[in-house]
């Protein structure tokens, strides 16, 4: 079997949606977000064959908040990072739990760490912390009455 | 004679001091002559069956659990101390081990654990994070620092991360010794 180069999974996504750029660095694709579940349903099938979702996350950037994807084809042995960037008035996105069943409790998560609202999610609640935490503790401007702070040397 | 009579109080005496040290209530006991009885304060009686036959709740929290759990196997063997009965329901038990990190989330659950079990009801404090939230102490949002945070009253603290197994026993010993010396048994 022959194994796919990042840079034909590039062409291949860029030539059904032209919109999406490569993130210079992290070799990331970084797509607009009312694409996202066309592009992921796309990844999911053929040719491309993405079948696993193995981790959800969001990065805390202040001015923005970036969404990350990584997704791995077991078949054809390739991994791909998505990224959306996120203006932090705005934090609603579309679900994936719909494409991958895996994103139901990664979605769950970034949910209770960063507060980005996924809508058409079947249960969006908080996973980690109770159900009555106020707050979302990996934002950069979180803070709580119980923090005690590290003392710098 | 009186060599040989002399001889043989010394071993007694050896034999009664060898007695004491097994068992602690010993002082407490005494023996009638003649006859297969034995006197002592029921208290005393009852002080050393209590702490020779604790019974601790499984509580695994994090990795103090795990030392925990080497100290109920055979190489350690926490049975040699009467508390190897380890039960999954605090209704049965009689000691709590807190043997890891306790977070937030956790923290009710502990409480309602903890007023579960019957009197008289004995903590132990097992690991930096349950002593004091050892190395989550600063910047960190979701974990209690220490377990009398909880409005839990604990009897012995063990620190280190993790104790060792013997470390764990060490604080059963003293927890044995604590029940033993206690001034009011029937708590």
């Amino acid at each position: 079997m022959k194994k796919m180069r990042q840079d034909e999974i590039f062409a291949d996504i860029k030539a059904v949606f032209p919109e999406i750029q490569e993130e210079a660095g992290s070799g990331a694709a970084v797509i607009p977000k009312d694409l996202l579940l066309k592009v992921a349903r796309y990844l999911r099938g053929e040719p491309l064959a993405f079948d696993n979702l193995h981790c959800v996350t969001a990065i805390d950037r202040k001015e923005k908040i970036e969404m990350v994807y990584i997704l791995y084809s077991v078949s054809k042995r390739r991994a791909l990072t998505l990224k959306i960037y996120l203006s932090p008035e705005d934090l609603n996105i579309a679900s994936l739990a719909s494409v991958w069943r895996s994103a139901d409790w990664l979605e769950r998560e970034t949910y209770d760490m960063f507060g980005v609202v996924f809508s058409g999610h079947p249960d969006m609640r908080r996973i980690l912390n109770p159900y009555d935490w106020k707050g979302y503790p990996l934002r950069k401007d979180y803070t709580h009455p119980e923090f005690i702070p590290k003392p710098r040397l | 004679m009186a060599v040989i009579k002399s001889a043989e109080a010394q071993t007694r005496k050896q034999f009664e001091r060898r007695r004491t040290e097994r068992i602690p209530a010993a002082k407490f006991i005494h023996k009638l002559p003649g006859g297969g009885l034995i006197l002592a304060t029921s208290e005393s009686i009852l002080k050393w069956g209590k702490a020779s036959s604790l019974w601790p709740m499984t509580f695994g929290l994090a990795c103090c659990a795990f030392e925990m759990i080497a100290a109920g196997a055979s190489r350690f063997d926490i049975d040699r101390f009467g508390a190897g009965v380890f039960r999954a329901s605090p209704r049965q038990c009689d000691v709590m081990i807190v043997s890891g990190t306790i977070c937030v989330k956790m923290g009710g659950c502990i409480r309602r654990l903890y007023a579960q079990m019957p009197e008289p009801k004995y903590v132990i404090a097992m690991g930096n994070c349950a002593v004091s939230g050892g190395i989550f102490y600063h910047d960190t949002y979701s974990v209690v620092k220490g377990t009398e945070l909880l409005g839990i009253p604990v009897d012995v603290y063990i620190p280190g991360c993790p104790p060792r197994p013997e470390n764990l026993l060490f604080g059963l010993m003293k927890l044995q010794e604590k029940i033993r010396n206690e001034k009011n048994a029937a708590r």
